[in-house]
């Protein structure tokens, strides 16, 4: 496979505050790569440096082999779908389709049949002469990217594009979206804080955070064999634990020694462990590797989603079952449904379901402070 | 309908209806009022019986000016537009890339700018056109200026140029406000997306910018042209009355108590400004609709 972006080192900052902190990421031709990350990951000036609308203070951004920083987005063969769509307003659709063909003065016959065979790929041959403010989200949606893909470019940035969608139109979407990339054969680079859409849609995930990579790899490598807490705790729900990698296929975590199927790791050597709320049995006590008390489910449609306390660490699990809150139940995990990884800067940052978000764990934290200190001034 | 919220509903326009009412009263007072009143004047006499000679005065009355037989009205009335017109232009050369870098600006510098505008806006306008005259006397400042440097004198007060000047000074920020509140307003991603798009600068403002400003200048340009159309004072500083401009003569004729031909000229201004901005309203519409005049 031809490489077809290179960004070596580069880094970005603004304000003195680091953004992008050395990222390396090539990018290949015809594939469909997503930059995953929370806000603020760097994942959105990621797209913007490819794009040309920043520049690197460091580093190189190669483009087909040649370095292209410092050059002005409009002799760049990349186009981007922006966040809100970014439509011209003044123009009815077809002349937001024909704008760059307009731009290059082509010739009147050749503008009327490639916009309208790009608006028959979006489906909108229908709705030419409209105006673009009274389409719909998903429509306006559409003709952003025939817009920006009528100019053939070698490459089409995405940025959140299916954001402001709601959620049935942005499942169709998704498959659209890989349907277009699959008969163009442009590449796709995306952006999403969706982890969903990011392993639906992709050949490639890039997940981001605090300005660096913390794993490139297919969707099923990421969601199967992530890196870090981090990165497991982002893609899917993981309970994480502090573990002891004893032996090759021996590991130490809850109190409890488990076999797994992890190899390669030092002997005793501190290990974070995640184990997905989907790869655990409940069980009786007695046949349970470890026990603990329900405190909490939750009606998911599909499964339950409960919450077990093991020695003050809380696991989530998702299961069919019913059980009840106060209820002792044992939990059964299998070998391979254990995932062993280093120890990194994200170790114990993540995987404890006492609260879902941090901003959550926050505020309790906070409270629990404040009534500490009343409870001092009584 | 949920009669609750009917209810909500009417009640929401009673209470809608009172609060406008003052707004109202005052539009009807001194808006309406006022033009049925110079409406009626233009097309009465003195014992205010319906006639038609004030306004075919306007057209027809004759003068000698060099010799000449000329239509004295109506030749005011051209230059008073040509001047207009001109100070309109210049000012719009002027506010556009001002109120572009405006709005491109920090939001401090955005502020600085703002007052900077504003600040000439705060004296009083016969001050500011006695302060040109200071500056544009021939033994005024900006000659004392020019002959200090020892490049001569020029003799600008009472030409048209010094009227012109006097315009652009007066009127600019009212070009500016309305063209910078659109431009602020405009979504930078619309920029982003014309350059991704294969547009340079040039190509951006002529595609982009220029035609989703249209309505600030057009606003812009309502606000420059009617003032400095029906200006007379203007003309009487810094034109050493050598200009006789449509305002003048409006003014002169209210002065001699000629009621009924100055309102018939004020009536003949408003009718003519009238088809101007529905003209260009329309063309700007036709501009901005569909893709342009190449669509």
């Amino acid at each position: 496979m031809k490489k077809i972006i290179e960004l070596k080192n580069v880094c970005k900052s603004y304000d003195g505050e680091i953004v992008l902190d050395h990222i390396n990421l090539d990018i290949y031709d015809n594939e469909f790569l997503t930059l995953l990350g929370p806000s603020g990951c760097g994942k959105t000036t990621t797209l913007r440096l490819i794009g040309g609308f920043e520049q690197a203070d460091e580093g190189d951004i190669i483009f087909m082999g040649e370095r292209i920083n410092g050059v002005p987005p409009h002799k760049r063969s990349i186009n981007t779908v922006f966040q809100k769509y970014a439509l011209f307003p003044h123009l009815n659709v077809f002349e937001n389709v024909a704008f760059p063909l307009r731009e290059r003065k082509a010739p009147k016959a050749e503008i009327e049949e490639k916009v309208n065979e790009m608006l028959a790929l979006v489906k909108l041959s229908h709705l030419a002469k409209r105006r673009v403010t009274d389409l719909s989200g998903g429509q306006q949606q559409r003709v952003a990217i025939a817009r920006a893909l009528i100019a053939r470019p070698k490459v089409l940035l995405l940025d959140e594009p299916l954001g402001a969608l709601d959620l049935k139109l942005r499942k169709d979407m998704q498959q659209e979206l890989k349907k277009i990339q699959k008969a163009t054969g442009v590449t796709f680079v995306f952006v999403t804080h969706d982890q969903e859409e990011a392993l639906t849609m992709s050949d490639t995930v890039v997940v981001m955070s605090e300005g660096r990579i913390q794993q490139i790899g297919t969707p099923v490598d990421v969601y199967n064999e992530p890196k870090n807490a981090f990165v497991a705790d982002f893609i899917g729900e993981s309970n994480i634990l502090d573990g002891v990698f004893l032996e090759d296929c021996k590991v130490r975590f809850a109190g409890q020694t488990f076999d797994c199927v992890d190899t390669g790791f030092g002997k005793r050597e501190p290990v974070d462990v995640v184990v997905r709320p989907e790869d655990v049995d409940i069980v009786p006590e007695s046949r349970g590797h470890i026990c603990g008390v329900v405190t909490s489910v939750t009606f998911m449609g599909v499964h339950y989603e409960v919450i077990v306390d093991i020695g003050g660490f809380k696991w989530m699990i998702q299961t069919t079952d019913f059980v009840d809150v106060g209820e002792h139940i044992g939990l059964y995990i299998e070998p391979d449904a254990i995932h062993i990884m280093k120890k990194s800067e994200y170790s114990g940052l993540y995987g404890d379901y006492t609260y879902f978000s941090d901003e959550q764990e926050e505020l309790e934290a906070a409270e629990a402070e404040a009534e500490a200190g009343e409870e001092a001034a009584e | 309908m949920n009669p609750d919220a009917a209810a909500l509903r009417s009640r929401f326009r009673r209470k809608q209806g009172a609060l406008l009412a003052p707004y109202g009263a005052w539009a009807l007072l001194f808006i309406v009022v006022p033009l049925v009143f110079v409406a009626f004047y233009a097309f009465t006499d003195n014992s205010f019986t319906f006639t038609t000679e004030h306004i075919v005065r306007f057209f027809t009355a004759v003068s000698n000016a060099d010799g000449r037989e000329v239509r004295t009205y109506l030749l005011i009335f051209g230059r008073s537009l040509k001047l207009a017109v001109l100070s309109t232009l210049i000012c719009l050369l002027l506010a556009y890339p001002m109120a572009y870098i405006m709005a491109r600006a920090g939001a401090r510098a955005q502020k600085v700018m703002m007052t900077l505008i504003m600040i000439p806006m705060w004296m009083n306008f016969l001050i500011r056109t006695y302060a040109w005259m200071t500056i544009l006397q021939d033994t005024g400042i900006l000659n004392g200026l020019l002959s200090a440097l020892g490049l001569g004198r020029v003799h600008i007060i009472g030409t048209e140029g010094a009227v012109v000047i006097g315009m652009v000074y007066d009127y600019l920020p009212y070009m500016v406000l309305p063209i910078y509140s659109i431009m602020a307003k405009m979504d930078v991603r619309l920029i982003e997306a014309a350059h991704d798009l294969g547009c340079n600068a040039v190509s951006t403002l002529r595609r982009v910018i220029w035609p989703l400003s249209l309505p600030g200048v057009l606003s812009g340009i309502t606000m420059v042209l009617i003032p400095s159309v029906s200006t007379f004072y203007i003309s009487q500083k810094l034109g050493n009355g050598k200009f006789f401009l449509i305002g003048d003569a409006i003014e002169g004729q209210f002065v001699a108590n000629n009621l009924h031909f100055a309102a018939a000229m004020a009536f003949i201004l408003m009718v003519a400004l009238l088809l101007c901005m529905t003209l260009m309203k329309y063309l700007t519409n036709r501009q901005a609709g569909t893709g342009g005049a190449r669509a």
